[in-house]
Formats: C-alpha cells, structure tokens, sequence
C-alpha cells in the first residue's frame, strides 16, 4: 500500500513496538506530525516545552521500561537542542532512536532556514546516524536504527529526514523487526578459567555496572554471589542490581561510594568487573585500583577492554550469558574472615553521620522510601543532591533509579522522570533534584501539568551550584565563583504559576506532611526543602586518590 | 618548506580499514580519529576491486599496543567498517606517491636529473625556472630522496601518503561486495 515518508516512519514504529514518542514540531517536521495526528490513536506523542526536554524524556522512558526511546524533533534549532539528551543517552548507553526532519534536499548545504548538519554534529554522540534524502533509503534507515540501538552496546542512533521525503509516496512493505546483531559468547575455557580464579579466590569482590543492569542480569549475580559467598559492589549505573539489604551488598563504589564498597575493591584478591568500564569516577587512581586483586573483566564491547585499567583476563561478551554458564563451574564456598573485615568497613560506613544544621538530604531521601513503596522510579539530576539520592535510596531493582552518570547531565532529571511517568502511569515517580539544576529545565513543570502527571519533585535547595561549591570548599580555599547566585526563586510560586502544587518545608515532619499530602495529587508537585549550604556529600576519595584519602568528614 | 626531512623519530603504524563506501564513511572515520585524539600520521582511501568496498589505510604515529588496539577496536564499531588490521611491518609493501616542484636553472638540471635517475624516478615537469619530479617507492625511499634535496630551493611538495597491503596470498581478505 502506499504511504507518505512521515507516515512509513510512524508504520515502522509501530513494527518496533512503540505507543509513546516524545517531541517537538516545526516547519521542516510538518509532514511527520501531520501524520502523528493521523496515527494519534496509535502513537501517543508527549509535547514537551523544549526539545531537550523531550530527548531526556524519551532517555527515560528508555531507561525505566528497557525499550527504546523515540525523539522527534524538526531541523535546526529542534534538532541542535537534542543533543545534549542524545549525548547523554551516547554516554550511559541507552538505546534511542532520534529523528529529525531536516529541509527540502534541494536546499541542502546552501544554508537555508533552520538548516543544520545535524548527522556531522551528532556524529560523535550517536552510535550511528543516517541522512535521508530519497525516501526509498527510509524504510531500511529506520529499520536499521532499531536494530543498532539495541545490539550489543546500546544506545542512540539518529535519523535525518528531509522534509520532501517525509512527503514523498512510497510502497508500504510490513516487516518484522531485523534480528539484532549477535552477541560474543565466552568459550568454555574462558569460563573454566574464571571458575578456577573465583574458587581459588580468598577475598573475592564483584563490581558490578551498567551493562549488567541493561542485560538485567540480577539473578545470575545473585546466584553467583550466594554460591561462591562473594560480596558486590556497584556502580552508579548498576544502582538496583544488588538490593540494599543484600546480606553482600557492598554499596555504591567510586568517589562518593560507600567505604565499604570501596575499602573492600582495594583490599581484594579477585575483581571480577562485570559490564563496566573502570571509569575515572571509579578508578580514582589507575594504578592503585585493586592493586592486589586478579582483575577479570566482562564486557561486551571490545573497547573497554584494558582502555582504562589494565585487566589481568578478559572476556568479550554478553555478562548474562557468561553468569549463567559460569556458575555450574563455582565450588559452593564460605569467607567468614573476608565477611567479617567487611563488616568492621560496614560500620565505619554507618558513622559517616548527617552533617550540618537543620534538615539532611540524606535523611529525607530514607523518609521518601519508607513512604512509597517498592516500584517507585526515583529519578536524578545531577551533583550533591544525585549522589545523596545514589547513596541513601534503598535500591532494590534495576530500572527504579534513572541518572546521568557519564554525562553528569545537570537538567536531566525532569524531562526524564516524565519520559517515566508516560511509560509507567501507575507508578509513582520521584524526582530528586538541587535548586542550580533545576533551574536549567524546571520549564517541564508545563509538561507534566498538561499531561496530569503526579511526578512529585524534591528540590534541596541549598541556594548554592552545590557540587562546585563543595570543591571551592574543599580545594580552592572557598574562593566561591560562580557558585552564589543569591537566586530569590520561590519555587512553591513557580510550581503555582505553572498550574501544579509546591510546598515549602524547613522541618523533617512538614517534609513527611508534605510528601503524603503531594501523594494524593493528580499533577505534579514540588517540594521544596531549606538546605544548608555546608552539608557535604561524603564520603568522598579526590581525584586520584585511594581509600587512604577518603574523607569521611 | 625543508622541514620535510626532520629524522622520523617515532615508530609508525599502518592500519588497514575496509569500509562500505557510503555517503560520510570518511567523516565517521575522521571523526573518531579527533574523537579518541588518535595520533594519525596520514590516511588514503580508495575503490577497491570489491563492489561498494572502499579500502583506507591509516599510518598511526607510534606502535603501543593498547593504543593499537584501541583504534582498531573502535573504528570496527563503525557501521561501515567492515574489517580493520594492522599491516605488519616484516611482511608487508608499503608505497607513496613524491611529486616536488624545485627551483632548476640550467645548471642545475643536469644534476638533478641525474639523481632522479639513480633513484628510478621521473622528471614530468619543466621550464625555465623549475622542474617537477615524480617518484614512487617506500615512505623510506621518498624520505631519502628528500634529503638529498635539501640543498635546492623546493617550491611546493605533495605526497600521496602510504598505501599498503600484505604480501601473504594466504591473509587475503574475502569480503563480499555490498
């Protein structure tokens, strides 16, 4: 049957499963959206106040259901303002699929209105991107930025359209979503040899990461923790992989990890480093990470083997596939002796205390737990108040904490938690976020007014950018620019403005009052909390450091 | 210009890419070279027998084996790249392409003639002022023929950068034409 370019991309689509798209029109995407009217029964587009907004909204959605997010967004302008959203995603490997409307292919490269390079500019940040300019590529460019997104390593691919191919007739083929590309396996003597490092091991450490998370892999560790009595660490991004009350969850490692997680890595003889990357937020010294333990790493792609520290084994392939044949091969084991100097680094966790005056973030984050329940999606932006929320919520799965861990996106957090809000309705979604990046896309709060979503936003308003100004304290000798804008924002007013509900609180109980109250809403609300500036986020190792430099105060 | 003949002081590489010859593949390429701050030295491209199969060839500076395998396990992440490997340096043919315009009176011709003669290359340019010289052979032949002009006045230079491929029948490459 034949159809117009914009809607053989909304037909392809729906090949692929997807019922929400997020996005913003504009002359170059006329024909895309006059199709999404078409198709409004079908595909539920979510407008969103900037494009940004719609980019972090469609990272969300992705990273809440494991599906993959779609952005539409016209050219120029539209398509600029995806990039840092596609950056983001690029950097935590989220599967999205972008598509931009360009203009006509007979104004290409002659700078016309709202005309930008956006496939050169995005080049770097997609894993792959296509410009298409004869609608007979589209079917199979669209086609293939499914597949590319979710293979392997996922993440964002890019789709240039211009505005002629949109309304180009072209045969309409259904098809079934290609096969995504196969994932590496290891060999069984690979497994063999792992097996033998992990039985022989006395002071084993799993640290765990993002790839474990995106194969949802929980189960297979579990086992294998139980099984060879091994103690997990986790990364950021694998926040929800070991559950909080996990007799062997070590906490959050890395450079506000807890010191367990972090004394534990470096007093280990065996890493096993599953779906991760050593990163610099992780590996604060490269040469002093685990400088005693056997270092084996997973990971599904070949680049981050050895790219940042160097690995004593290596397997290039799927971590779920690897967990499940592995452990048949790993003797049933006990380390009461590790076990018990974990426990001594556990309670020198447990003293780093709440600092400072007044209300802690800390504390009000372990109130929010105790007053949701277990499926609430908790959702960041970025700086002090991502990591208190990485330290103190009570993880228990994956997909339940949504963060910009490589990009340290600040912003993210609203557009992502609406991105949530629209693939999960009856969940409740927290959103987390700090006065500074707020400010950068509180504008979402139309969002979620006009789509009557109860996200509700806890801003820790320090009325500092808290993050730099903790380093200014820390190592700059409180030399504080730029970080003391004496902003008069009342956010219980802005919330107003924008139709939904804030509150104001300086107490603990009006904090509880307040979130119970903002629970029985129908829109969005903002609670917004009085913190004092000097509240560190501890513990904290420096770049470069080693457990022998944690702060703890 | 008599910059040229600075001694090569680092240990080159040279990489093969076979990519799909699509629209940007060399944008990709370049941009993953900036991307990863890989420190490339020079790069050709060209068709190659295969259909739609472009063959680029990437001479690295440097030859640490990390960083080795970093660019190649990178640039096979590329869609379009289909295959990348280093050219071993025992076992391969490396050629480049000198053409260089130098100052030549009459006097000086002679002279110049006959030291493109000895290293078997061509004169293909001339009139009153200058001659234009073509040569072709290793990177190592073009440096030395280089340095023996260093004392004439060089007016322009263009080098076609390395190209390569093994010498083993057995290494061949069977790729498919797309």
């Amino acid at each position: 049957m034949k159809k117009t370019g914009a809607q053989l991309i909304l037909e392809i689509l729906m090949e692929h499963g997807v019922d929400t798209v997020f996005g913003y029109p504009g002359g170059a995407a006329l024909n895309v959206y006059d199709a999404l009217y078409e198709y409004q029964d079908r595909i539920k587009h979510i407008l969103t106040a900037h494009e940004q907004g719609a980019s972090h909204a469609a990272d969300g959605y992705a990273r809440a259901t494991g599906k993959t997010g779609v952005v539409f967004a016209t050219s120029g302008p539209g398509a600029t303002n995806l990039v840092t959203g596609i950056a983001t995603a690029y950097m935590d490997s989220i599967p999205m699929v972008a598509i931009t409307s360009n203009v006509t292919n007979n104004l290409i490269g002659r700078d016309a209105f709202q005309e930008i390079y956006i496939t050169g500019i995005t080049m770097p940040i997609t894993k792959h991107n296509f410009f298409v300019n004869r609608i007979e590529d589209l079917a199979d460019a669209m086609r293939q930025a499914f597949r590319i997104a979710q293979s392997g390593r996922k993440g964002p691919v890019l789709v240039d359209v211009t505005k002629d191919v949109t309304a180009a007739l072209t045969e309409y083929v259904p098809q079934e979503p290609l096969p995504l590309k196969e994932m590496p396996k290891a060999s069984d003597k690979e497994l063999q040899q792992v097996a033998e490092a992990i039985n022989q091991a006395n002071c084993p450490v799993i640290y765990c990461g993002g790839g474990t998370a995106s194969r949802q892999a929980e189960k297979e560790l579990h086992d294998l923790m139980e099984t060879a009595d091994i103690p997990a660490a986790y990364t950021m991004m694998a926040a929800g992989m070991v559950p909080y009350n996990d007799e062997r969850c070590l906490g959050m490692i890395g450079m506000h990890g807890s010191v367990t997680a972090n004394e534990a890595l470096f007093h280990a003889d065996l890493v096993l480093a599953l779906g991760t990357r050593f990163s610099d937020r992780v590996a604060l010294n490269i040469e002093k990470f685990s400088p005693g333990a056997v270092k084996i790493q997973v990971d599904i792609d070949p680049c981050e083997i050895n790219k940042n520290v160097p690995v004593d084994q290596y397997i290039v392939g799927d971590v779920k596939d690897f967990l499940e044949r592995l452990l048949p091969l790993i003797e049933k084991k006990k380390h009461p002796e590790w076990r018990s100097r974990i426990a001594g680094w556990q309670e020198q966790q447990e003293k780093v205390a709440y600092h400072g005056e007044g209300l802690h973030p800390g504390r009000l984050i372990r109130d929010v737990c105790d007053m949701v329940d277990k499926e609430t999606i908790y959702v960041t932006d970025v700086g002090q108040h991502q990591m208190w929320a990485a330290q103190y919520v009570k993880h228990q799965e994956t997909r339940h904490f949504l963060t910009s861990g490589g990009l340290g996106t600040m912003g993210y957090g609203y557009g992502a938690a609406i991105g949530a809000q629209a693939a999960f309705p009856e969940k409740r979604i927290v959103h987390f976020t700090g006065d500074a990046s707020f400010h950068m896309n509180l504008n979402e709060a139309c969002t979620a007014v006009s789509q009557e979503m109860p996200i509700i936003t806890i801003i820790f308003n320090n009325q500092v950018l808290g993050m730099v100004y903790q380093w200014q304290t820390a190592f700059y000798g409180r030399r504080y620019a730029a970080t003391t804008p004496e902003r008069k924002t009342d956010f219980v007013k802005v919330i107003e403005g924008f139709g939904g509900k804030g509150f104001h609180v300086d107490t603990e109980e009006g904090f509880k009052e307040a979130f119970k109250q903002a629970m029985q809403e129908t829109g969005p609300v903002w609670i917004c909390c009085d913190i004092d500036r000097e509240i560190k986020v501890l513990p904290m190792i420096p770049n470069g450091g080693t457990v022998d430099d944690m702060i703890l105060e | 210009m008599k910059t040229i003949t600075e001694k090569r002081t680092v240990n080159k590489t040279v990489i093969c890419l076979m990519v799909e010859n699509q629209p940007n593949v060399l944008a990709r390429i370049s941009s993953l070279v900036g991307r990863r701050s890989f420190n490339i030295s020079t790069i050709t491209a060209s068709e190659t027998n295969i259909a739609g199969i472009t063959k680029i060839t990437l001479v690295v500076n440097g030859d640490d084996e990390n960083v080795l395998y970093q660019i190649i396990a990178q640039m096979e992440k590329l869609e379009h790249v289909r295959e990348a490997y280093v050219l071993q340096d025992t076992n391969s043919l490396y050629r480049e392409l000198l053409l260089v315009k130098i100052k030549a009176s009459q006097r000086e011709r002679s002279a110049l003639h006959e030291m493109t003669e000895i290293y078997r290359g061509k004169v293909v340019g001339l009139n009153k002022e200058s001659m234009i010289i073509e040569l072709t052979g290793s990177p190592k032949k073009i440096d030395g023929f280089m340095s023996m002009l260093e004392d004439y006045d060089i007016i322009e230079v263009s080098r076609t950068g390395v190209t390569g491929m093994s010498r083993d029948s057995s290494e061949e490459k069977h790729l498919t034409g797309i």
